[in-house]
């Protein structure tokens, strides 16, 4: 325990008030007023001509919503716009409603061929490019919530940049990480990994009780975890880290940090 | 007579024949090839249609806290859909604490400062889409809705500490048009403070609507 003493202490013990984050708030609102402008342009709409004997088209989104229309064979249909894995289609005399996305094999488009659809399945997922997650636990002993950005060199090699929020009883920890995940097995639908990283994190003692200050250390771990494939972009995700933070001082600090959370991947 | 009609005829011919003749010179037959411009065939890319799977706008309610009354709510939320089922989502909503009763009947101490009665939060939670259908106003108007079970974790900044929260909650979120959503829901925000002297569990009650735009 002699060796616990920089971080865990200081996440066990006392500071000052900290300062609020209104900037995170503008930015939503900009994004916000921003948001009506986007939908301006990007105006590909393509035309199929159905090829199926008929398709229906449904009143939204979702395959809860009632099917209220067929178009028939021969007809052309626009495909107006995407949400999620449903399509908004123009059918003849005006009609405007959504089929799925995997509906589109029954139609042919300009060249005679059927459009291809993407199968988002394990095919995507152990080819994915980019990955973004968040994910809460424990660090030794506080609570913690991080977010992670990934971009995958090869399927096996993904580059990480890491930023983590640690909240103690007495103090709480700022760190940001970048990290490499080796993984063995990309195609598995729970798929391990090894993970190593360095970055820096930053103490802040709580209010009231005196004596501490903020203090940044570099830290450098090293972890195991596995991802969970759920299907359509979406994955579970699991790990365990041992950090060791480089202090000034004779002994160097180990703590042990477990999280999970899920991640969106393209 | 006859023959007369036989020379016109041959006449004729001779004209068409000495036409076609002089249309058939090798020049001619250089001109580009009467290739009609067809339009181009282009194959349909699925990825390029126009997306919209984010979702971003106000919220206003109230919100409960264990003895420290229940006040306006205000905050902004954002959600991307991952599938037609499943989605993400991140908020960030803002209350005022008032003065609890001990505080108001012991007339002096206060608990806490000015600053510290702003009580802040930031989540990220899942949601999932359960019973989605219309739902039907009046005689004439349908509307598309679901009603959504969601849960995550976050912080709040709660008497001048950022307390780990956990919430979760359902809402109702009502198409009011393709790109315009209305939401009423109700969240616990679970978390734990010893801001009146001991560890307590609190469950902040949120009840709130929002007006939210997909794009």
């Amino acid at each position: 325990m002699r060796t616990r003493t920089t971080v865990m202490n200081a996440l066990h013990a006392p500071g000052e008030p900290r300062a609020r984050h209104p900037a995170a708030l503008l930015i939503l609102l900009a994004w916000f007023a921003a948001a009506p402008a986007l939908a301006w342009f990007d105006k590909y709409q393509p035309v199929v001509v159905v090829s199926a004997p008929y398709i229906d088209l449904h009143t939204g989104p979702g395959r809860g919503y009632p099917v209220f229309h067929s178009v028939e064979e021969g007809e052309e249909i626009v495909v107006l716009k995407r949400r999620t894995r449903w399509l908004k289609v123009r059918a003849p005399r005006g009609v405007e409603g959504w089929m799925h996305e995997s509906v589109l094999r029954g139609t042919r488009d300009a060249t005679g061929n059927a459009p291809v659809v993407a199968e988002l399945g394990m095919a995507e997922f152990a080819g994915r490019r980019w990955e973004f997650g968040i994910m809460a636990g424990d660090f030794g002993g506080a609570a913690s919530l991080s977010a992670h950005a990934g971009f995958a060199l090869t399927p096996n090699i993904m580059l990480q940049a890491e930023g983590s929020q640690i909240l103690g009883d007495f103090s709480d920890a700022t760190m940001a990480t970048g990290n490499v995940l080796m993984i063995p097995f990309p195609k598995w639908r729970v798929s391990p990994f090894f993970r190593i990283g360095t970055g820096i994190i930053q103490v802040r003692p709580h209010s009231t009780i005196v004596r501490s200050e903020d203090r940044t250390d570099e830290i450098v771990n090293a972890g195991l975890g596995a991802n969970l494939f759920l299907g359509d972009r979406f994955l579970l995700r699991a790990e365990y880290q041992r950090h060791t933070v480089l202090t000034s001082r004779d002994d160097n600090e180990e703590i042990d940090q477990w999280k999970a959370g899920f991640s969106v991947y393209f | 007579m006859e023959s007369g009609i036989q020379r016109v005829f041959l006449m004729v011919l001779l004209a068409v024949g000495a036409g076609t003749a002089a249309a058939a010179k090798p020049d001619d037959l250089d001109l580009a090839p009467l290739a009609i411009q067809e339009p181009e065939r282009r194959a349909v890319a699925v990825d390029a249609i126009d997306s919209e799977n984010f979702e971003l706008g106000v919220f206003a309610g109230m919100m409960n806290v264990t003895d420290f009354g229940t006040n306006a709510l205000t905050g902004v939320r954002g959600a991307f859909h991952v599938t037609e089922d499943l989605f993400i989502e991140g908020s960030y909503g803002t209350t005022r604490l008032d003065r609890t009763s001990f505080e108001r009947l012991s007339g002096a101490a206060e608990i806490l400062t000015d600053d510290q009665r702003d009580l802040n939060f930031y989540s990220a939670s899942v949601g999932y889409n359960v019973l989605p259908g219309e739902a039907f106003f009046g005689k004439g108007r349908a509307f598309k809705g679901a009603l959504y079970l969601i849960g995550g974790a976050g912080t709040t900044e709660f008497g001048g500490d950022d307390l780990f929260t956990l919430n979760f909650g359902f809402g109702y979120r009502l198409i009011a048009r393709d790109w315009l959503a209305l939401h009423l829901g109700v969240r616990d925000h679970v978390l734990e403070s010893d801001v009146l002297g001991t560890e307590e569990t609190y469950h902040n009650i949120e009840f709130s609507g929002a007006a939210t735009v997909f794009f």
